[in-house]
């Protein structure tokens, strides 16, 4: 064994600092920041972890949302387990909700209305942790939208868009499992739903729906399970995945928006301490606090209403919370394809839209950041992010996907909006078949040309400045305007883009250069430092003679004709 | 994207540079001019600003324990049989009180926080230099040599059968595991299913009842275009989650129709009673139960996910994602002239699973 170390005297004695004159604060901190540091080191963690810089921005705050939701939900959910009871035992119901007395009930459905009207508050924190839910996983897609259209998954962040897919995913079940707790009419029948669905899956899904659900559909024991999971598998393991996450946050440190000083090699914001813990510890109280005012004065999920799950009944305009509503609409909208098998039933009609759809987008999410690295070649970490138009594809992408969802969506609602705007039911099923297709193809169209366009804005402000809105008119009688020189600091963040040529070089392959080509040809290169010089030498009248007439895709720059609005020739 | 003017493709070719560092002036055409500071807040600028501001941020923690005392007020002293009309709303006077004293008092607590932060606290930008996510060469070069180090020091190299019998036998051990899982739901066997999901409580003699009274239906009672959501008589012997199990395959509707304006095949003609038909309430597609029920065109719809089936054709498919027709209730009268069936389900009713025999089910046209 070692021999034990010299006692030091230094270590034990707090060190001093001669050069500053403690005042009472500091005083009073040495004693105890002495002791805490000498069993656990803590000052130097101090030093490292308090004056971290970290970015402002508004786009920022949507992960924030993601986990103090998630903490809020800690906090309800701890007090709904205090009442609830995750049974299916079979009771009558004698609370205080006057209409469903004498009613046979499970016990999990008695608890929940207990808890909505026997117990002060319990209605209160039954709704805001409903409501944190919905915000839980809105936040997170809204997040994840964030990260995307801004290239933030690039190296070297593509483990965390991982932690984050799958953050993502399980909060999906999470939610859907304490969706199902509360044992009424509504949450039973998707229940149902989800029994079809496991039924669905080819050679396994009898087997998978008797081990779900303790053989046949209700069976008694799916409550308890789900209950298991919705309060201490999922959330555990939702804890340690968000703790990763934002371990690698802390050590990437976070990406900030191109702008003057930035770089891929700094980060520039305010510190921890102690804005930042003022502003985002602030920002929880903000977000509990509004969460907490909704729950207060948005009804949500009045089970009392529903009445207990009976699976021999439903209520018209049955819907799932609306993180699975797409899913939902693709199980509307999907023709009722199933093959029949000597004795075998492949039921893809279900399969599908069911369990298709949710393994192909968290798929597709999952290997993005590697598509396009493969297609750049990209090797190099980036730390400041893209704006969306700098990668038009991306964005364009980015809109496909939303607005495939979203009709996905209203696929979810046909019922509804058929009877809301009076249209036939068939009709808006028969037209999302199509438009779930069709939408994204044009979404991605019209967006990467959006984009492309806003390149030209951009181009045009960097070789002709800004409109001035001063009109002349020249001794010839041609009118036109006047522009100024944008400040370096906005040319520098308009210029801060990747750009991966689209000609043949070393180390490229021919599918990889195709694929760049049209992933990234049609995007506006930006300037050289001779082109803009040049532009800036020529003054107002500068644009021509540069070379700069297309983009190498017959492309013709923007802003030749709209600087003059009548021409002077004609 | 590329100009093809030439010289500037090799400046701008940003790959050359992966893995080594490169002066930022070349991938970007304009100079980095550095972090811009902000005009001073009008906070720092206007000494009332910065007074009103303050006074901002105290008043809203000042009013945390007045609304905290509010609420523990109103949690004892306002009981729960009270109501508060709020527009078309209909609150519980207790929970919403309680949620706005609650809300606003944590609403206000970071509302405070944060405009101490924006508007009172030092707004200096800071700049941090990054660290690149990887270790340096030597670092890495470092911690393979201890890995391959250890390595060396097990003597796993001479004695390689150690390696290969643990990870055999912890690779055992996932057996184990799952087989403890496997008593998770009984198995369903050919026979396990065919006592299950392939049976429901009905069969020959067992009379259709009103599902929620337990009335037996009279078949003189029912109307041309009438529905009736109904059960077997026996569901009554089962209680709790039997009861529920029984009730999602044994579900069904009984509906009356002119038999002339429905097309009844020829091996069901014994199946109905003067146009009084029987179907599976249970849905095919994924097991809603249907009861959307359209008079006129013998339309049944689910509500769930829209699948219409035509009562008046054997319950055939005709819009949605469902794949098979409804299942049909063989029925028939009683000596009192009660509806009664003659037997169970010819096919197993509910959703598709892998292991159905789906080639029994009717399809439109079948005889």
């Amino acid at each position: 064994m070692a021999k034990p170390a010299a006692l030091s005297e230094e270590r034990t004695v707090p060190p001093t600092e001669p050069e500053r004159v403690p005042g009472p604060v500091l005083k009073r901190l040495a004693g105890p920041t002495a002791w805490a540091d000498e069993r656990t080191g803590a000052a130097g963690l101090g030093k490292y972890f308090l004056r971290k810089v970290f970015p402002d921005h508004w786009s920022f705050l949507l992960g924030e949302i993601a986990l103090y939701s998630f903490i809020i939900l800690l906090l309800t959910g701890v007090f709904l387990t205090l009442w609830y009871k995750p049974s299916m035992a079979e009771i009558e119901y004698e609370g205080s909700y006057q209409l469903l007395r004498g009613v046979a009930v499970s016990e999990a459905f008695a608890s929940t209305l207990d808890i909505s009207f026997d117990i002060r508050g319990g209605l209160l924190m039954r709704q805001v942790h409903h409501w944190s839910a919905m915000l839980f996983v809105a936040a997170m897609f809204a997040h994840m939208l964030r990260v995307f259209f801004t290239g933030a998954f690039r190296k070297p962040r593509e483990i965390n868009w991982v932690i984050g897919v799958a953050l993502l995913s399980l909060g999906l079940i999470e939610g859907f499992a304490g969706y199902s707790l509360p044992d009424d009419l509504l949450s039973g029948t998707g229940l149902r739903f989800v029994d079809g669905l496991i039924r669905s899956i080819p050679v396994i899904g009898t087997w998978a729906e008797f081990f779900v659900f303790n053989g046949e559909f209700p069976g008694d024991l799916i409550i308890s399970r789900l209950y298991m999971a919705h309060i201490l598998l999922i959330p555990g393991i939702l804890l340690g995945l968000i703790a990763a996450h934002m371990a690698l946050l802390v050590y990437h440190k976070h990406t900030q928006y191109p702008g003057p000083g930035r770089t891929d090699k700094n980060v520039v914001g305010y510190p921890l301490y102690p804005i930042y813990m003022a502003k985002a510890g602030g920002f929880f109280f903000i977000v509990f606090g509004v969460t907490v005012l909704m729950g207060a004065t948005m009804q949500i999920n009045p089970l009392w209403t529903y009445g207990p799950y009976n699976p021999s009944q439903v209520t018209a305009g049955s819907q799932p919370d609306w993180y699975m509503g797409w899913v939902e609409g693709a199980i509307r909208i999907m023709p009722g394809w199933e093959w029949h098998i000597g004795g075998t039933t492949w039921s893809w009609n279900i399969f599908l839209p069911g369990v298709g759809l949710l393994t192909l987008l968290f798929v597709l999410l999952g290997v993005y950041p590697w598509v396009e690295a493969w297609l750049t070649g990209d090797k190099r970490e980036h730390h400041v992010l893209e704006r969306p138009r700098a990668n038009a594809t991306r964005t364009a992408f980015g809109v496909a996907g939303i607005v495939c969802f979203s009709l996905f969506m209203i696929g979810g609602g046909n019922d509804i909006i058929a009877v809301m705007f009076n249209l036939s039911l068939n009709t808006i099923s028969v037209v999302l078949r199509w438009a779930v297709f069709i939408g994204p193809v044009l979404a991605f169209i019209i967006t990467k040309r959006i984009c492309i366009a806003l390149q030209r804005t951009d181009q045009e402000r960097l070789l002709h400045g800004s409109e001035s809105g001063v009109i002349q008119r020249s001794p010839v009688g041609g009118y036109s305007e006047d522009h100024r020189p944008i400040s370096q600091g906005e040319a520098y963040t308009l210029t801060h883009h990747n750009e991966y040529p689209s000609l043949p070089e070393e180390g490229v392959s021919k599918r990889q250069l195709q694929a760049r080509r049209w992933f990234y040809g049609d995007n506006m290169s930006k300037p050289t430092r001779a082109e803009l010089e040049a532009a800036a030498h020529h003054g107002h009248d500068g644009h021509d003679g540069d070379g700069h007439d297309g983009d190498g895709n017959g492309h013709e720059v923007a802003g030749r004709e709209s600087r003059e609005l009548t021409s002077s020739r004609d | 994207m590329s100009h093809t003017g030439g010289s500037d493709i090799s400046v701008r070719d940003t790959r050359t540079s992966a893995g080594t560092t490169r002066s930022d002036d070349e991938r970007f055409p304009v100079d980095n001019p550095g972090v811009e500071h902000e005009p001073p807040r009008w906070t720092d600028a206007d000494p009332d600003a910065g007074r009103s501001a303050y006074t901002f941020v105290v008043g809203c923690f000042a009013l945390v324990p007045v609304l905290a005392i509010a609420f523990v007020v109103i949690y004892f002293a306002v009981p729960e049989n009270v109501f508060i009309d709020v527009g078309s709303n209909h609150y519980m006077a207790q929970h919403l009180l309680l949620g706005l004293t609650l809300g606003l008092a944590i609403l206000l607590v970071g509302v405070g926080a944060v405009q101490w932060a924006r508007l009172l606290m030092d707004d200096t930008e800071r700049t941090e230099e990054r660290h690149t996510a990887a270790s340096s060469a030597e670092t890495r070069t470092a911690a393979i040599d201890i890995v391959y180090q250890g390595l060396q020091e097990t003597n796993l190299g001479r004695r390689k059968l150690i390696g290969r019998s643990l990870l055999g036998a912890l690779g055992i051990l996932v057996a184990p595991a799952a087989v403890l899982l496997a008593d998770l739901g009984p198995w369903p066997t050919a026979r396990v299913r065919a006592e299950t999901i392939e049976r429901t409580i009905w069969g020959e003699g067992v009379r259709l009842v009103n599902d929620v009274t337990y009335e037996p239906i009279l078949a003189a009672d029912m109307e041309i275009g009438q529905l009736v959501n109904a059960e077997p008589e026996n569901l009554q012997e089962f209680h709790g989650h039997h009861l529920q199990v029984e009730r999602a395959k044994a579900a069904i509707i009984v509906v009356r129709m002119d038999p002339n304006s429905i097309t009844i095949p020829e091996s069901r003609s014994s199946w109905h009673v003067n146009g009084i038909l029987s179907y599976s309430k249970i849905c095919t597609h994924v097991g809603c139960p249907i009861s959307l029920w359209e008079q006129q065109t013998h339309h049944l719809l689910c509500p769930c996910h829209q699948s219409t089936f035509d009562l008046g054709n054997s319950g055939v498919v005709v819009f949605g994602p469902a794949a098979r027709s409804l299942p049909q209730l063989p029925i028939s009268t009683d000596a009192e002239g009660y509806l009664i069936a003659t037997s169970d389900f010819p096919v197993p009713v509910g959703p598709s699973y892998f292991e159905r025999d789906s080639r029994n089910d009717y399809e439109d046209g079948d005889a």
